[in-house]
């Protein structure tokens, strides 16, 4: 009997990220922009999928996969604006991984210019988990609080996108969205900033031109 | 809150090796965990606890190694190392700074039991 000690080094993110690599190979290859929304449950994920989906229809095609813990609730609210989409119930597992979109993936039509995934409702451990996406949108709706970007700084510093949500509530609450933009890019600069609210339809219009510009520059790099 | 798949990862690697090295058990296990990784070492070290029951690490150590934030800036080319979330470059100021180091999660090392000599 003998003991012996082993230099390892190993990753233990790099099964995800080789998943990630594969699947962001494929969707750049099919020509389209893969798009992952992170923020905390209820700060507006799915009410601005379901603002975008109006907005794209009829000049660009998206399809969109939900994870949450439980329910087809969010993909039922999806497919009702006539959208495909797909729900990723993770059974209690507070993120999505990239092997559960690589399952999906063969559903997804190839016709299709956008897929967004709303990650599980979470501000914390979606940031560790690359989906494979070429952009990362954080969303942070105005009755959380201007002071979260410092108090959860791996999900902004992931970023390349925040979108600042339910702006229409701005007038009644402590909610500075200066302020929030600005904690943000101290973290990460050259962060995009939008402030949206999807409810009303006001900065939808700034955010689709954000992502077809991604679209055209992600085609445009395309072998 | 992810820190049971994360050890599930652990468990995988370690079985791998063991079988590599025709090893009986693992006795010891050594993680690199960044202080920006999102991981919580207490959180890991019960995940560790309750996942290697009946396993062949059942009765091994883990050690958590904390990796700080190590920064590099590429206006003035400083390295500066934080314990703290302030990403600037101590140094400049820049808020450019890229962090080289403090987001890993990574085995560094186990220490495998085997019947030879």
């Amino acid at each position: 009997m003998s003991t012996k000690t082993i230099l390892v080094q190993a990753d233990i993110l790099a099964t995800n990220k080789q998943a990630a690599a594969a699947i962001r190979q494929e969707l750049r290859s099919r020509g389209i922009l893969a798009v992952n929304l992170l923020s905390s449950p209820g700060s507006g994920k799915t009410t601005l999928l379901e603002a975008l989906a109006d907005r794209l229809k009829g000049r660009y095609r998206m399809a969109v996969i939900e994870g949450d813990i439980e329910t087809e609730r969010d993909a039922e609210r999806i497919r009702a604006k006539g959208i495909p989409a797909w729900q990723i119930t993770t059974g209690g597992a507070c993120h999505l991984e990239a092997r559960m979109i690589g399952k999906v993936l063969g559903d997804v039509p190839a016709a299709i210019d956008f897929l967004f995934i709303e990650n599980v409702g979470n501000l914390v451990c979606p940031a560790s988990y690359d989906l494979g996406e070429d952009l990362r949108c954080v969303l942070l709706s105005s009755p959380e609080g201007d002071d979260k970007p410092a108090k959860y700084p791996q999900a902004f510093l992931s970023a390349d996108c925040l979108i600042l949500t339910k702006t229409d509530l701005v007038p009644y609450l402590p909610f500075d969205p200066a302020k929030a933009a600005a904690e943000a890019l101290s973290l990460k600069p050259g962060l995009r900033v939008f402030t949206v609210s999807a409810l009303r339809g006001d900065g939808v219009d700034a955010l689709v031109g954000y992502f077809v510009e991604a679209l055209e520059r992600l085609r445009s790099g395309r072998a | 809150m992810h820190e049971l798949s994360l050890i599930a990862s652990v468990f995988d690697v370690l079985e791998e090796k063991a079988r590599e090295h025709s090893a009986l058990r693992v006795t010891a296990v050594v993680l690199r965990v960044g202080r920006m990784s999102g991981v919580v070492p207490d959180l890991l070290e019960s995940a560790f606890d309750a996942y290697k029951r009946g396993t062949l690490a059942e009765g091994a150590w883990l050690t958590i190694e904390v990796v700080p934030i190590k920064l590099r800036c590429p206006d003035c080319g400083g390295a500066d190392v934080r314990e703290d979330t302030d990403f600037s470059c101590a140094a400049c100021g820049s808020r450019r700074v890229e962090i080289v180091e403090g987001r890993e999660i990574v085995i560094e090392r186990i220490e495998l039991e085997t019947d030879q000599p």
